[in-house]
């Protein structure tokens, strides 16, 4: 098959990678949007989901919430954006065409995974060590915010990992409706028949995606307090496991 | 680009509520008008996602019996679903274009590689959810070893792997709109002819069918647990 040729061809001609249009500046323009979506994200989600799971309530909310997203098709929503009078698909600053209705977009199908993971990594802080701190005259603040912190620190991390692998493929499912990002490359590759470009495209955005899983995945493992230290982390995770095993039963 | 809006047909004398001019976002008169062209849109979408799912339950239950009789391939199975889970759909249909071109075959596959990864680990925590001394007490009573998993594990098993299931028919569902890159997208196709022709009518029928369809098909599965694990009822109301 000659399309292999092709793809690689595309792949090592400089031309294809330089330019307004070119791998390169579509790249750093999804890399921009995925960054300021996840940021945006968490900075609306995890102060309410850890503050909801400090005070244990709105468990409902945080399960359905993802529920609800897993059932709205991504591309439909950008669809919609798009086409409404606003945000609509005009220029936002260097997002790019049709930017600020990507970004509202990326940041909604973000927000499912960090309020959820974020509202049960406080939950499940062991109710022990939460007495404890209770009965070490902790206000709800310090409890909050020097003993249930850092031990969801990675179930929170988790969830923002999360929703980085769904930013990347939503940022990409952009292209479909005109917007910006990587995932022009596949488009436009196969709205012109180019169909090298298009799976050119399609390498550099999975193979990004993987390097971005991997490096989120050692980020994870670095926020892991227990894992770090390893004298103090065992009776508190021993705890962990008994707690879990409580609830569900 | 003119000649394909509403407004240009023939006989459109009085502005319909999906004309050029008025581009009304909700139109029944549009849902009259194009009632087979979303009946058949709506079929197609259904086709391809119980296609795809199947595909993934066919491979998902011997990848999962295999992991876990050989512990070691565990890791390995996880692993590479779990890195197949992160290539973005729209990255995925293209990859598989060279082998199986512009066709419903390549989003059934694509689609079915994302449903057997969430599958797979339904499987297996199914089958880790299914208590010691029930297994043991089976052994007890002269159970084989395939009379145990058909008989025994499999049914207590299956509220895990139908939760599992729902998760991946619901993204399924959604995902498959985005085969209207490799022209098989079912509803997808109208969603993205109604932002290509600014056609709103179109596209908020065409996404609300999705949504419903996703919350149908839920119900569907919900309603076929219920039947096949009685002994569940009445325990989560």
């Amino acid at each position: 098959m000659n399309i292999f040729a092709d793809t690689w061809s595309y792949l090592t001609d400089p031309a294809n990678w330089q330019g307004s249009g070119g791998i390169l500046a579509r790249l750093l323009e999804q890399l921009l949007l995925t960054g300021t979506a996840l940021a945006l994200a968490m900075l609306i989600g995890m102060p309410i989901a850890l503050w909801l799971g400090h005070l244990g309530r709105g468990g409902f909310l945080a399960i359905n919430i993802s529920n609800v997203g897993r059932a709205i098709p991504t591309f439909a929503l950008l669809a919609l954006l798009v086409s409404a009078d606003w945000p609509g698909s005009a220029e936002f600053g260097p997002y790019g065409r049709a930017g600020l209705a990507t970004l509202i977009a990326l940041v909604l199908f973000a927000l499912p995974p960090i309020v959820t993971q974020s509202y049960v990594a406080v939950r499940e802080v062991p109710g022990e060590v939460k007495e404890s701190a209770r009965g070490m005259g902790m206000t709800g603040r310090q409890q909050l915010f020097r003993v249930e912190l850092p031990l969801a620190l990675p179930l929170v991390v988790s969830g923002a990992r999360l929703a980085l692998v769904q930013v990347w493929a939503t940022a990409t499912i952009a292209a479909l409706v005109a917007g910006p990002g990587l995932g022009r490359i596949i488009t436009d590759g196969f709205y012109r028949s180019n169909y090298p470009q298009g799976i050119a495209g399609a390498i550099v955005v999975a193979l990004v995606a993987l390097v971005l899983e991997v490096a989120a995945a050692s980020l994870q493992r670095l926020a892991d307090p227990l894992r770090a230290s390893s004298g103090r982390g065992k009776p508190l995770s021993e705890a962990g496991h008994t707690l879990q095993e409580a609830e569900t039963g | 680009m003119i000649s394909s809006l509403p407004s240009a047909l023939p006989g459109a004398a009085e502005p319909s509520c999906y004309s050029r001019l008025t581009n009304e976002w909700i139109c029944v008169q549009y849902l009259v008008d194009r009632q087979d062209e979303l009946v058949d849109a709506t079929i197609e979408h259904v086709l391809i996602t119980v296609a795809a799912v199947a595909f993934g339950v066919v491979i998902a239950f011997p990848l999962a019996l295999l992991a876990r009789r050989y512990p070691r391939l565990e890791s390995g199975v996880l692993g590479v679903s779990t890195g197949l889970y992160t290539i973005p759909s729209i990255a995925l249909f293209p990859l598989l274009v060279p082998f199986t071109g512009l066709t419903a075959t390549t989003v059934v596959i694509g689609l079915g590689l994302y449903a057997l990864t969430i599958l797979v680990r339904a499987i297996l925590s199914g089958f880790d959810s299914v208590p010691d001394e029930v297994k043991e007490s089976a052994t007890g009573l002269g159970y084989g070893r395939r009379r145990m998993l058909l008989r025994i594990e499999l049914p207590l098993a299956l509220p895990v792997i139908m939760a599992g299931l729902r998760v991946a028919t619901v993204s399924t569902v959604a995902l498959t709109t985005i085969g209207t890159l490799v022209s098989a997208g079912g509803l997808g196709r109208l969603i993205k002819d109604g932002v290509d022709n600014d056609f709103r009518a179109e596209l908020l029928a065409a996404s609300v069918l999705c949504v419903a369809l996703a919350v149908l098909l839920d119900l569907l599965l919900v309603t076929t647990q219920r039947l096949l694990t009685p002994w569940t009822r009445g325990q989560n109301a």
